[in-house]
């Protein structure tokens, strides 16, 4: 052991080939920059984690234990557009992508190693300013600046906050091409398209959302601008302006936003599933392609969220019906994942617990999304806590739970160095146990009327919001744990050679942590994806 | 068999080729997929203008006829003439760039900066000065009363955005072609290095070509002629 750990601080990799802070700052190195975006991403979720805890304590009562109503407003408009901006749409992509797209295809680095570098610092100059303006004064329209609220009637920062979030979505932007154009031109040879991880199919399609969403809501954010500062009517009914334009504008991205969280963890979870249960994926070019139509069929359901807004009934009878669309990539998805399962040598480790969470909350959050995309119980569903409820089981059940999972199966890579599974498999049973904890009720409580983002509810309701804020201490006490044991690891977790998991992948054959150049020679590609098992059945 | 990096002892090595490519080639295509993309998403980014005007316009037919009719046609079809000729000394630079002449370079590159300058300074002082002067800014001075008032203040919202946004675009634009200017007269480009001219060439076309569709929709539709 003593000479391993000596090994690993004498082999020269990306994280000793230089020190200071100016390396660093300065770096050019995708992996370098992706561990930048890790530590501004936890970050961001440790406040946006703070305004929850504190909405949370709030609604302990029903007549509100802590805050007054503006003051309420505000936190739970921190936590939208930090977690929404700033911790769910970079998570994986930024972070996990950053570090894994040109490692899993084989090249050195990205097509534009400088643009990525500046993409970073773009998204903290956004970050920086959506933080003075939540935490300094604060903005109460929520995450979704619906106007004529934004533009005419709040007196809070509205216009520094959706600066901050333009500013930071050409970040966003940035890294989608950064990520289309590598996949594209840099694969090494060999690297056919059907030969990729299924990561990279799921990276390609958030790229395209991120290309050809974000400038939309960018635009968006700069008529609300204009017409918040000059008091003219683009939005603002009383002089002709229409707000329903502002949804759909708004939408059409904030829609495919979600897809940007989800589908870089369903990427994610299947490298776990195929390296957990050993087995090829079930299904190859059916999980591939369902990650290019969700991102196709994303850009087409946007109106289900004005199906009481005031938008035709004919238009809501279209959007509901695309809404259902999704449903069939998205199950083709949780299908596959489950026929891999099927027969094969599965070990519960804690990236596969994260994996089988997702697969669970993925599913819950999926069906509750039909409900919402029926017409008739949107009716009746639409702005309670059920909506509440749907989403968090995406974004949170979903998209968090394929971060941690993927976290915790690339860190001995990103690191060089193991965590105690034992610790990590208790943390991923509590994240799981706290979160249908934390969320079960808010489905129950939507079902029962109770209206999302007010400070005070009837008294009715009490026992379920206990239920949820209980459920979000739990739920908190799992994502510290990892936060413990990932710091700790880092220092004095044993070392984990190349490929600690047995798993397949151009990223386990170079050593941990990487040499800077990723490779010592570029490989050549001989085999598909997950070509586990391929010798036993050589030998059969 | 592996593809091995370049080195500098390597008679295929050139000081063009970035760390991460294979060849130049290859750095090439990846230079120009990415700026494409870009592209797409300003289309996206004025498409964005481009549906909320059209709605509007579906709604509000007379005021936007009206508020078209405000608009001086002779002013901008010479500010279109002018771009489509910067087009053309564009397309030439990237064209003696991709020679390595750098006299040309420098000659039309300049020549692209100053023509669109020109567009920047016409709209600036015949148009705008002109419109605000009349009263038709919304929200710094619009005094317009008359019938359709309301939507023409709508229309010019849209056209004061849409203009400034794409006169913004111009403005980078020049930024970037007085960068080029230094970078061509220092002879940093020629046939290996020529990727940066090209790619602020599809640049300055797509910002041409917004103007394209903007003129028409801002001037000439409305059933004036």
């Amino acid at each position: 052991m003593a000479t391993a750990a000596v090994e690993l601080d004498t082999r020269v990799h990306y994280l000793n080939a230089n020190y200071g802070i100016k390396s660093w700052l300065l770096t050019t190195d995708h992996k370098r920059i992706a561990i930048l975006y890790m530590a501004s991403i936890t970050f961001f979720f440790l406040i946006g984690g703070l305004a929850a805890t504190l909405i949370r304590i709030h609604l302990i009562e029903p007549n509100g234990a802590v805050f007054e109503p503006g003051t309420y407003n505000k936190l739970f408009s921190m936590h939208g557009i930090v977690m929404v901006f700033f911790f769910l749409i970079p998570s994986i992509p930024a972070v996990l992508g950053n570090f894994l797209v040109p490692m899993m295809i084989g090249a050195r680095d990205l097509a534009f190693p400088k643009l990525n570098l500046l993409s970073w610092y773009v998204f903290m100059a956004g970050g920086i300013l959506v933080l003075y303006s939540v935490i300094w004064g604060g903005v109460d329209t929520g995450w979704t600046f619906y106007t004529p609220l934004s533009t005419s009637y709040v007196n809070s920062n509205v216009l520094s906050a959706a600066f901050g979030v333009f500013i930071a979505g050409f970040s966003s932007i940035l890294t989608g091409l950064n990520f289309v154009v590598t996949i594209h031109k840099m694969r090494a040879p060999g690297m056919t398209w059907f030969r990729m991880p299924l990561f990279l199919w799921a990276m390609y399609a958030t790229s395209i959302i991120q290309i050809l969403g974000t400038p939309v809501v960018a635009i968006t954010l700069v008529l609300v601008a204009v017409e918040r500062m000059f008091h003219v009517g683009i939005f603002d009914p009383a002089v002709g302006g229409d707000p329903i334009l502002f949804q759909h504008l708004f939408w059409f991205y904030s829609h495919p936003a979600v897809y940007i969280m989800i589908l870089p963890s369903m990427g994610v979870v299947s490298e776990l599933i195929t390296c957990f249960a050993k087995k090829r994926i079930f299904g190859y070019s059916f999980v591939a392609f369902s990650s290019v139509a969700i991102a196709v069929i994303s850009f087409l359901v946007w109106g289900h969220h004005m199906f009481v807004s005031g938008q035709s009934i004919y238009a809501g009878i279209i959007f509901s019906a695309l809404s259902f669309l999704v449903a069939i990539p998205s199950a083709i998805k949780v299908f596959n994942w489950t026929a891999t399962l099927y027969k094969g040598s599965i070990s519960y480790q804690a990236p596969m617990l994260y994996a089988m969470g997702f697969i669970g909350l993925f599913t819950m959050g999926g069906l509750t999304g039909l409900f919402l995309a029926t017409l008739a119980t949107d009716t009746h569903l639409h702005d309670t806590y059920f909506v509440v409820g749907h989403f968090h089981y995406i974004m949170v059940g979903g998209a968090v739970m394929g971060y941690l999972g993927g976290i915790h199966f690339w860190w001995p890579k990103i690191t060089g160095r193991l965590y105690p599974d034992g610790w990590a498999r208790l943390a991923a049973a509590i994240v799981f146990i706290g979160f249908n904890l934390t969320f079960f009720p808010q489905y129950m409580l939507g079902y029962l009327g109770m209206p999302r983002r007010y400070a005070i509810y009837s008294p009715e309701f009490q026992v379920l919001n206990v239920m949820s804020s209980a459920g979000a201490s739990i739920l908190a006490v799992g994502y510290a744990i990892p936060l413990v044991y990932l710091i700790w690891s880092m220092r004095y977790g044993p070392e984990a050679g190349p490929n600690p998991w047995g798993a397949k992948g151009l990223e386990w054959e170079t050593p941990s942590p990487p040499p800077t150049e990723n490779f010592e020679e570029i490989p050549v590609v001989s085999e598909e994806a997950y070509a586990y098992g391929a010798k036993e059945a050589h030998v059969g | 068999m592996a593809r091995r990096r370049p080195t500098l002892a390597d008679p295929h090595a050139s000081s063009a080729l970035a760390h991460q490519f294979e060849d130049l080639g290859q750095q090439h295509e990846s230079a120009s997929l990415g700026m494409w993309i870009f592209l797409a998403t300003e289309v996206m980014f004025f498409g964005g203008l481009f549906a909320g005007y059209t709605i509007y316009r579906n709604m509000y037919t007379a005021g936007f006829v009206a508020g078209s009719h405000e608009l001086n046609v002779t002013i901008g079809a010479i500010n279109t003439a002018v771009l489509i000729c910067s087009s053309l000394t564009m397309a030439l630079a990237v064209r003696a760039a991709q020679l390595g002449k750098r006299i040309p370079l420098v000659t039309l590159l300049i020549a692209t900066i100053l023509l669109g300058l020109a567009f920047v300074i016409i709209k600036l002082t015949l148009e705008w000065r002109h419109d605000y002067l009349e009263g038709l800014v919304p929200g710094l001075n619009f005094t317009f009363a008359g019938p359709n008032a309301r939507s023409m203040e709508l229309f010019f919202c849209f056209y004061f955005v849409m203009t400034g946004v794409h006169a913004l675009h111009m403005v980078v634009g020049v930024g970037v072609l007085f960068w080029l200017v230094v970078q061509a007269w220092k002879g940093r480009f020629g046939p290996e290095r020529f990727n940066f001219v090209e790619g602020a060439g599809l640049y300055w076309h797509f910002v041409d070509i917004i103007w394209i569709f903007l003129f028409p929709l801002l001037y000439l539709i409305g059933g004036r002629y």
